[in-house]
């Protein structure tokens, strides 16, 4: 409902707070949104709902403990971010990594990266009102849940890696069911784009929605889909192959408009790309130790590195600082992909409707557990 | 019997609930009372044998203008309580001398058609091919009140272009 | 006395009864199809499939704490549900349900109109919920419902226009028999009609893709967002109450209401063994079962793009078709 900008009516503008109790702001995002008529003016992003402290925490705990930590950042996407720390550490300490170890985390994380876009895209669709594809990407996502838990005992948050390598190697005939999963996988994908791709209602709610230009997206430091929905060419797998991605053959999906569409297709792509790369890891796995040869106590001399991975959200960096002596580290500093895509909330938000608010809140796939840390 | 037992009862009713809709502090309270008044009125035309006008009456006036009002009042004033005049007796002469000229008028129809036998035109009611409420009253519209019918017409399109031209946000 | 009080008093308590019964079970059945549609089973632990669930959710509804917020309008608060249900069930009054008398409360020449002004009465229980919940969630959704409502209503009521020069009828029961005297179902002459009617229809009882009153992930539940209990229950009732008077007007103006398909086909007169409110009701099931299948597809339209559906492209085909009627009808 619109009112004429008349001075006969009082036309204050409506605050409305939306979160941290709402069932679409994934978490506990909370926005104040200023309205005029339903369309937003302005947004302020109010964050730090779930802050535990984890890199203060992480000061105080020792090398491996931390591993623990890392799976309650992005809780959805825990053993990228295991895979993101140990490969950090082992920076830090140059350790050499078994490639078989190397073969096993980049299929982990490309399992992940697929259960990651699997929340994302239900989740996102059920905000714009798709509520069938919702549980169908559950159900994917349970599938490599079960993969998960097979391997490593957990469902959620894994603790999979460790500094040096993993601390197990995997079971007899899992191979085969990830291989399984991938035929699954592969033929599930277009039942979710045959529900929204073409969908004319799914079009009128994406294209042209939150559009942003990519000098706009690299200013406001924003990475992964959203960045590369922009047409910005960027993945931490490519640019600065970690784990054993150099050694396979993948693309980057690219968007052009910048759109929520545009990302959409780009995740969507990305299921693809890393069921690729899943395939290829399963064909050319090496065999050997999965663990390196790694001191018994961590201690890594004085020093600082940063290291980046890819995760299913954007750069996830993590920035190490050892003084030499002690068994913890003395400055842990985490660059969580979610926390920097949320810069671009109010720029996205600005303009929109209220309907469309949740759309960009899924757009840009946040998990408020990494934003607060 | 029954019908004069109903008809003043409505009566009372009627206006009872225009009484409250004048009366009351909150103004959604008010049109929600002139909703009920229309309700109430769209009964009365169901005993007069009305029924089209009785459904016509609910679907524009009670289900169409009034929502609108209630957007209005929703959308000005969403505080709810109505603040109070600055001096409630400011206007009250003129509104008594307005009062005073509409009884009058009510009153001179009243003498006026009371005179004269013609009060309803059954003349055209007797001429009408047709049968039923709906098909009478299309009847009569079309042929011997086409003239006023389509004037009306014409008045509600500039009312609405009137009214585009003012909510327009940009010209 | 009995014929003119007893009677129809007895149809009108079956009537009610009988419709609040089969909300119960439509219910049901949107879980259950919505759940086979996505994979999982439904309502499965109360009674075999799952089926005692249509009378155990509405139990829950009832004995939930009815909480009335204290900033709320209390009266209006209260009337708001009432003011939903009610005319959703009165309009039932008018709808023939089967060939027989038995099978009809009245049937009154302005029938059609009389739906069309009574769910028109529906708008005000959304808008005072929103109104006297005295909370801007609740509000934004009736502002967005009322306008919904009041537009989509304008769009429908044109194209029931051309269904009425088709049957040169307002009564319901009229309506069902002249397409027994055509001896073919309204649909086969009306298709755009039945396009449009259904669109609407869709709008008018907020059904997904056009539920942004309540769209749960933008406005937190809608208009209802501050009622439970007893009353939330009366919104949902309504809700699928007029999902029931949708289905049941689109099989009376389209569908040939009672009729069995093409009625003069007398090839086909072996299928008259079967009852007509068998014909009607296993039509009504139809169009239930389609909207629920819609529902589980569909995305949602934003709230813009629903009124300029409705306006700009709804009424325009609605008004195109009344002409294109009117002067077929003049020329045949």
């Amino acid at each position: 409902m619109t009112t004429a900008p008349s001075p006969m009516f009082d036309t204050d503008e409506l605050v409305i707070n939306m979160g941290p109790q709402h069932p679409s702001t994934h978490g506990v995002l909370r926005l104040v949104l200023k309205l005029d008529g339903e369309k937003v003016k302005d947004v302020d992003v109010v964050m730090g709902y779930v802050h535990r402290g984890i890199e203060k925490l992480s000061e105080n705990r020792d090398w491996t403990q931390i591993i623990l930590l890392t799976d309650r950042m992005d809780y959805v996407a825990a053993a990228t971010n295991n895979l993101g720390y140990c490969e950090t550490v082992e920076k830090l300490m140059e350790i050499e990594v078994p490639r078989r170890a190397r073969y096993i985390r980049t299929i982990l994380a490309e399992l992940q990266r697929i259960a990651s876009h699997c929340l994302w895209l239900g989740t996102h669709a059920m905000d714009i009102g798709a509520m069938t594809v919702f549980l169908y990407a559950f159900r994917e996502r349970e599938l490599i849940l079960d993969l998960f838990e097979e391997y490593c005992g957990a469902r959620l948050t894994y603790n999979s890696m460790r500094v040096g390598g993993l601390p197990l190697d995997i079971p007899t005939g899992w191979d085969e069911k990830v291989r399984a999963f991938c035929d699954v996988m592969e033929a599930k994908v277009p039942e979710y784009e045959e529900l929204l791709t073409n969908n004319r209602i799914w079009l009128e709610r994406t294209r042209g929605i939150g559009v942003i230009s990519a000098e706009d997206a690299i200013g406001l430091g924003l990475c992964g889909p959203p960045l590369r929905g922009s047409a910005v060419y960027r993945d931490v797998r490519k640019d600065e192959p970690y784990a054993a991605y150099d050694e396979f053959d993948f693309e980057v999906p690219l968007g052009t408009r910048g759109d929520t569409y545009d990302r959409y297709l780009i995740r969507l792509e990305e299921f693809r790309q890393s069921i690729r790369i899943i395939r290829q890891a399963l064909d050319g796995l090496p065999e050997g130790p999965v663990m390196g040869k790694v001191p018994r106590l961590l201690k890594p001399k004085a020093g600082e590195t940063y290291h980046a991975i890819e995760s299913p959200k954007g750069e996830l960096g993590y920035f190490i600082v050892s003084d030499g002596r002690a068994t913890n580290p003395y400055r842990f500093r985490v660059r969580p992909p979610s926390f920097c895509n949320l810069q671009g909330l109010r720029p996205l938000v600005i303009g929109h409707l209220v309907a469309d608010v949740v759309a960009l809140i899924g757009t840009i796939d946040v998990v408020l557990g990494e934003v607060d840390r | 019997m029954a019908e004069t037992i109903g008809f003043y009862t409505l009566s009372v009713l009627i206006l009872g609930l225009a009484v409250l809709v004048v009366t009351a502090k909150n103004t959604v309270h008010s049109i929600l009372f002139l909703v009920m008044n229309f309700l109430c009125v769209a009964v009365l035309y169901v005993v007069l044998q009305a029924e089209f006008l009785a459904v016509i009456q609910v679907l524009v006036y009670a289900g169409g203008i009034v929502v609108l009002y209630l957007i209005v009042v929703m959308l000005v004033n969403l505080k709810g309580e109505a603040e109070a005049h600055q001096d409630p007796r400011r206007l009250s002469v003129i509104g008594l001398a307005l009062a005073g000229a509409v009884l009058l008028e009510l009153a001179g129809i009243l003498v006026y058609s009371s005179g004269s036998d013609a009060a309803v035109p059954s003349s055209e009611a007797v001429a009408s091919p047709v049968q039923g409420n709906v098909e009478e009253l299309g009847w009569l519209l079309y042929t011997d009140y086409l003239i006023p019918f389509e004037v009306a017409s014409v008045l509600l399109l500039v009312a609405m272009i009137g009214a585009i031209l003012l909510a327009r946000r940009e010209v | 006395m009995i014929d003119t009080i007893v009677i129809p008093l007895l149809k009108i308590a079956v009537l009610v009864n009988g419709v609040l019964v089969a909300v119960t079970f439509t219910v049901l059945m949107e879980r259950k199809v919505i759940a086979w549609a996505q994979s999982r089973l439904g309502p499965m632990r109360v009674g075999p499939y799952g089926i005692l669930q249509a009378i155990v959710d509405p139990i829950k509804l009832i004995l939930k704490e009815d909480i009335t917020p204290a900033k709320a309008d209390k009266w209006m608060f209260t009337l708001a549900p009432i003011l939903s249900l009610v005319p959703a069930l009165v309009v039932f009054a008018v709808v023939p349900f089967g060939g027989d008398e038995l099978f009809y409360v009245t049937d009154i020449n302005v029938g059609l109109l009389f739906i069309i002004a009574v769910t028109s009465i529906g708008v005000y229980g959304i808008i005072l919920a929103g109104w006297a919940s005295n909370s801007k969630y609740p509000l934004l959704a009736s502002l967005r419902a009322s306008a919904q409502l009041i537009s989509y209503e304008i769009a429908v009521t044109m194209t029931l226009v051309s269904v009425i020069l088709t049957a040169g009828t307002l009564s319901m029961i009229g309506i069902v028999e002249a397409q027994q005297e055509a001896g073919f179902w309204f649909f086969f002459v009306q298709p755009v009609a039945f396009v449009l009617v259904l669109i609407g229809g869709l709008a008018e009882t907020n059904r997904a893709p056009f539920d942004m009153p309540e769209a749960e992930q933008e406005l937190t539940g809608g208009f209802h967002t501050e009622y439970s209990g007893m009353r939330f229950s009366m919104f949902f009732l309504a809700e699928y109450a007029n999902m029931l008077v949708i289905s049941a007007v689109v099989v009376v103006l389209f569908w040939g209401g009672w009729l069995r398909p093409f009625p003069n086909v007398a090839a086909l007169s072996f299928l008259d063994f079967i009852p007509s409110w068998v014909w009607f009701f296993g039509k009504m099931f139809g169009f239930l079962y389609l909207f629920i299948w819609i529902r589980a597809t569909l995305p949602r339209y934003r709230y813009d793009q629903l009124m300029r559906l409705g306006w700009k492209i709804l009424i325009p085909i609605a008004i195109g078709n009344i002409v294109v009627t009117a002067v077929v009808k003049v020329l045949l």
